[in-house]
């Protein structure tokens, strides 16, 4: 076939996604950046102006997004060793013989929390977590602990934003950990289980590095998936009480959207963008090696 | 093979601790469920009760009085359009990216990845101020288009990897015998790949049945999807518990099934393929 032949069937088969892509896609992301660009108001329309870089000044120089920033990272530094420690817990479980019926049953119940729709885990978030008809507040009774205020405190609601993305994905590091024990080669394993009793020593020495890949590919993807988190939070606490689960894309949504200054909250979006890009760019380095 | 008193004991840790998995894993549907099937008094029970006796009245009224069952129909119409939109134009694509060495494949693949991982309020911005421009706001038009931002991606990765997967040789024969690559496409490689093209249709199913940014920025009233509906009635106080749970429960029910069935590729596609 010749070369133009070869080059018109591959632009045939690739030119719709494209297409569809450039057009939803990246020029949205153009848009935003002209947007960026100026002064520009929902309810001042008329007044859209030209300023330059200021926006991203005002960014860069506000505390509210550095707060906003600082939350979720705190988020994501509380909850991801939790979710590390607990799936890898899991997974352990889960890896050893025997026992396939049980087994399968919790593979399956740990597919669900992660593929339930985010903003119902907000709304059942409301109903266990009431002050007074909640049975959140009841089961901790039952071990002695009077009622906690979960949605009206500060420190509470964060706690609670915690529990539920613990709650929600735990399961996944779980399941990419055990998928990462699989590789495990089974006679090495099994001579260091002749070796030793100790599953300390095994883990660090035998199963640690074949599960390298599988943390690193969480710790990328859990911090892109907190800096997404908007659904549950939004549905369970709208980013309160006051700011205090006001994570970064709940801030630029009520920057955008409910104080209307939409060029301040597209220097914020592209400024996340930036970071996002850089995260795509080391999971592509480190896992897609033959692209 | 008689066990060891040491190892029975690690049997029962071990099944112990399933259980703990599983009833974590699991107790916020049974609470879900359990509170969609009380009446409002019941559910302002403080403390809250466990047994009661069950009624269906707010399933009745979500869907008769509050509309909850349009905004049904409006989700699956969405859904399903977006993933079939995304199946015809992504398989394609997969396959090029599969078959053929060309420049930009690199470019392409970092794309995906990006939009797996950007944050829906990046494009929820400019794509607001573009759709109000169009006068195409509350349309469901503009969600299917709009979902396949992250619908494309996850088709065309999977498919990629599906195609990947089947010999080159079948294509090399059959171009021999004069097959053009569109044909090869499509009667060779379409029909092997059909596994691969089911698990990417759940996916786009799944993430378009969940999403909520979209829906709330962009909708108003016609074209309303379930969740955009279920966040609506969380205002004022003395919320409806039982009507919220009943919701929430239909909305679910779906998702869940869909995500069992794929429950082995669930990590893979979550992951774009770094953890098989």
């Amino acid at each position: 076939m010749s070369i133009r032949a070869r080059r018109r069937t591959i632009l045939g088969f690739l030119s719709p996604a494209v297409l569809a892509l450039a057009l939803i896609g990246i020029a949205p992301l153009l848009y935003a950046f002209w947007t960026s660009l100026h002064f520009f108001n929902l309810t001042k329309l008329r007044h859209v102006e030209f300023i330059g870089l200021e926006n991203y000044g005002t960014v860069l120089g506000d505390p509210v997004f550095w707060e906003a920033m600082g939350r979720t990272f705190t988020l994501l530094l509380i909850a991801l060793p939790l979710q590390i420690a607990l799936g890898l817990g899991i997974a352990l479980i889960l890896h050893r013989p025997g026992l396939g019926f049980l087994k399968t049953l919790t593979r399956l119940s740990l597919v669900l929390p992660m593929a339930t729709t985010y903003a119902v885990v907000g709304l059942l978030g409301q109903v266990m977590f009431n002050l007074k008809y909640g049975v959140v507040n009841q089961l901790i009774g039952f071990l002695g602990i009077a009622p906690v205020n979960w949605i009206g405190d500060p420190l509470n609601a964060f706690a609670m934003i915690i529990f539920w993305d613990v709650w929600q994905w735990t399961p996944f590091v779980a399941l990419v950990l055990l998928a990462g024990l699989a590789t495990v080669p089974g006679e090495v394993e099994e001579a260091a289980q002749l070796e030793t009793r100790n599953w300390w020593t095994v883990l660090r020495h035998v199963q640690l590095p074949f599960l390298i890949p599988g943390l690193v590919a969480v710790l990328i993807l859990r911090t892109a998936d907190t800096l997404k988190l908007f659904d549950m939070v939004f549905t369970l606490t709208r980013g309160g009480p006051g700011s205090a689960t006001e994570l970064i894309s709940l801030m630029i949504q009520r920057v955008g959207f409910r104080a209307f200054d939409q060029g301040l909250a597209s220097a914020q979006a592209i400024i996340l963008l930036i970071i996002t890009i850089i995260l795509a760019q080391a999971y592509i380095r480190l896992f897609y090696k033959e692209v | 093979m008689a066990a060891a008193p040491g190892t029975r004991r690690a049997a029962v840790i071990q099944i112990a601790l399933m259980a703990a998995v599983i009833l974590f894993c699991v107790f916020p549907f049974y609470w879900m469920v359990t509170t969609s099937l009380k009446t409002q008094v019941l559910a302002l029970e403080s403390p809250p009760v466990w047994v009661f006796e069950p009624t269906l009245a707010n399933y009745r009224s979500v869907l008769t009085e509050d509309g909850v069952g349009r905004t049904l129909v409006n989700s699956l119409i969405v859904a399903v359009s977006t993933t079939a939109l995304a199946i015809a134009l992504g398989l394609p694509a997969a396959y090029a990216l599969a078959r053929f060495e060309f420049r930009g494949k690199k470019d392409l693949w970092f794309w995906f990845i990006t939009n797996r991982m950007i944050s829906p309020i990046v494009l929820a911005l400019p794509l607001f101020l573009i759709v109000r421009k169009l006068g195409m706001l509350d349309s469901k038009l503009t969600l299917i288009l709009i979902y396949l931002t992250f619908n494309l991606p996850i088709v065309i990765w999977i498919c990629t990897d599906q195609f990947r997967s089947i010999p080159v040789e079948l294509d090399e024969a059959a171009s021999l015998e004069g097959a053009s690559h569109w044909r090869v496409f499509r009667s060779i490689c379409l029909p092997l790949a059909m596994p691969g093209v089911a698990v990417s249709a759940i996916f786009a199913f799944i993430f378009s049945w969940n999403e909520l940014m979209f829906a709330l920025v962009l909708t108003r009233n016609a074209a309303k999807t379930a969740p955009a509906m279920a966040v609506s009635f969380m205002e004022g106080y003395n919320l409806p518990y039982g009507k919220i749970m009943a919701t929430s429960t239909l909305i679910v029910i779906p998702v869940l099934i869909f995500a069992l069935i794929a429950s082995r590729h669930l990590v893979r596609g979550l992951t774009m393929g770094a953890v098989k």
